[in-house]
């Protein structure tokens, strides 16, 4: 089954209207938690049995995230969603803030409702314009309609919701970063602990998820958590949106279960373009380490699988590589975009990156020395854990990745001062 | 640290760009000014024609009640933010993995040769700036651009030729 839950609206004409959602049921759930007066802790504790991950690529599970918070502490809480998609290779939450930007809206006035918030705010990235206008003309239609505001159809229950704009900065997809970032600050992430959950948005108590996972959550009570729960496989509850992209014949986002095959996922994407060769795949945003083609046409994409060959699911961004594409040209991009993103806090993050960028470039430029190959994965090394978010094991991330399957490439460029790959 | 002080902050800007500001203003908390920086810097540079003085952004700290510091600070950390003048349209290319593999190469080439520019720079005219880009959450339609507020994707040469005769 694909589009059961996301994207379940995509098939109608124009989805992202409050009419037409409500024709799929929209705003039903919200309308009997607020009539029937839903204990808070019942919509966690199914949230729980939903087994939803954050699909921001962490994969923490929300259910437990939001019982973190303590509901009757007093003064403000906030409900915050990350729509600040930056993982190279993602491209799925702009397609739930364009097709079926209610969906989301419903999921955080329940999430306001399950935390006793009576704020949100939803950190669109500044560059997607489009997704921030459908989104600020949902908000308009649910305001008008009474699903937002004081006093929510009768119940007692306020939620106001607005969206920030981002301004071009990988690092605010970090949640304390994107905190504040909404605070008018550089978009430094923020030491944990305390977490949000404590110490959030303007210090107050705070749950951040993907836009994903908060547009999960109408469908997640509506089914029941359960019913969620099946779609997927153990460890990764229900479907994903993947957003595959790279030398295919047809990208774009798929949404599947978890726990389908890759071959099939590749088969929708319409497989590899030209009919060449499957080289390698990057299953989770430019973040996940590398799998080789072989390997990856014999996994599946759940949490557990793609851990178990040494990578992570992280955002379900997979990239897919065919064999005319140059492994150390790839990784150089990459630690260029680390580099380039790096927000300067951390010392091992700020100059690692640096770093190895500049050693994967002269290697990729014919100018690498043999000891550069044990260098990058010790100074990969000591990026990991070392730093305050995780940007700085995510540059690293790829580098063990791309020695360990591809080190020949990198041999090659050493030795030969050229390209393996079209050197016949 | 020091704020900068105003008789009047009608006097600052047009009642157009306050009434934008005080938008984003009012959808945080009334000690929280300082939120909407990031709207009013983007709405201040584009009606400045796309980039930031340093006198704007004063008048934006002096506006929130922030210090020009603060201001300063993020306009350089986030990169949609221009401290140089730009041409009328800044053209964003990725170049990240999925437009990189999908030859976002090319796309540089044929925009640096028809518009007879390097990226990161502008037109004589004022027309254009090329500019290099991070991963715009498109991937799907790599090769891909960003004109002012528009994604263009599935870039090829003859595509690229029939935006830019589109454009203004």
């Amino acid at each position: 089954m694909v589009n059961e839950v996301c994207l379940r609206t995509l098939d109608l004409d124009r989805p992202w209207l409050l009419e037409q959602y409500q024709s799929r049921g929209g705003y039903e759930m919200l309308t009997r938690i607020l009539k029937e007066k839903t204990p808070p802790e019942e919509i966690i504790e199914e949230v729980k049995k939903s087994g939803l991950r954050g699909r921001g690529g962490a994969g923490f599970p929300t259910g437990l995230k939001w019982s973190f918070i303590s509901r009757n502490a007093p003064g403000q809480k906030y409900v915050v969603c990350n729509s600040d998609e930056g993982e190279p290779g993602t491209f799925k939450d702009r397609d739930i803030l364009r097709y079926n930007p209610h969906q989301l809206v419903e999921g955080m006035i329940i999430a306001a409702y399950a935390i006793g918030a009576t704020q949100g705010y939803n950190y669109i990235r500044g560059e997607f314009w489009e997704p921030y206008e459908r989104f600020e003309a949902a908000l308009k239609e649910a305001r008008e309609a009474g699903f937002l505001g004081e006093n929510l159809l009768d119940s007692g229950f306020d939620f106001e919701l607005h969206a920030h704009l981002g301004g071009g900065a990988y690092v605010c997809g970090e949640e304390t970063a994107l905190l504040e970032s909404i605070e008018g600050k550089k978009g430094q992430p923020r030491f944990k602990p305390p977490f949000p959950a404590h110490f959030g948005l303007y210090g107050r108590p705070t749950i951040i998820n993907n836009t994903e996972s908060l547009a999960s959550i109408p469908m997640i009570l509506k089914e029941g958590g359960p019913w969620f729960a099946d779609i997927g496989v153990k460890n990764s509850g229900g479907s994903k949106l993947f957003s595959i992209s790279g030398n295919l014949n047809n990208p774009g986002v798929f949404e599947i279960p978890m726990g389908t095959p890759f071959s099939e996922l590749l088969e929708m994407a319409g497989g590899v373009k030209g009919g060449r060769k499957l080289k390698a795949v990057i299953p989770g945003g430019s973040s996940a380490p590398v799998i080789p083609g072989e390997q990856m046409m014999d996994l599946t994409m759940d949490y557990d699988a793609i851990a178990e060959a040494g990578s992570m699911l992280g955002s379900g961004a997979v990239i897919v590589l065919d064999d005319t594409n140059c492994m150390v040209k790839v990784l150089e991009r990459m630690s260029y975009f680390y580099h380039e993103e790096s927000c300067g806090q951390c010392t091992p993050c700020r100059e690692g990156t640096g770093w190895l960028y500049r050693v994967i470039s002269r290697i990729e430029n014919g100018q690498g020395r043999q000891e550069d190959l044990d260098l990058l994965n010790d100074v990969a090394a000591r990026i990991s854990g070392r730093t305050i978010c995780a940007l700085g094991d995510a540059a690293a991330g790829p580098v063990a990745g791309m020695l360990k399957h591809f080190r020949d490439e990198f041999q090659y460029h050493i030795d030969h001062k050229k390209c393996l790959v079209g050197a016949g | 640290m020091n704020t900068i002080e105003v008789n009047n902050k009608a006097d600052i800007f047009s009642t157009e760009i306050r009434g934008e500001i005080d938008q984003w203003v009012a959808k945080y908390p009334a000690d929280w000014k300082q939120s909407a920086v990031m709207a009013a810097l983007r709405i201040v540079q584009d009606a400045n024609g796309g980039w930031l003085t340093t006198e704007l952004m004063n008048d934006v700290a002096a506006y929130l009640d922030m210090a020009p510091i603060a201001v300063y600070e993020v306009a350089t950390f986030y990169s949609m933010y221009e401290l140089k003048p730009v041409g009328k349209h800044k053209i964003c290319i990725c170049t990240n993995v999925s437009c990189m593999i999908n030859n976002s190469d090319r796309v540089v080439d044929h925009l640096e040769d028809r518009l007879g520019i390097k990226l990161g720079q502008t037109t004589e005219d004022g027309r254009f700036t090329l500019k290099e880009v991070e991963c715009l959450g498109a991937c799907g339609g790599a090769p891909m651009m960003q004109i002012g507020k528009q994604y263009y994707e599935n870039l090829t040469p003859e595509i690229i030729d029939s935006i830019l005769e589109g454009l203004e």
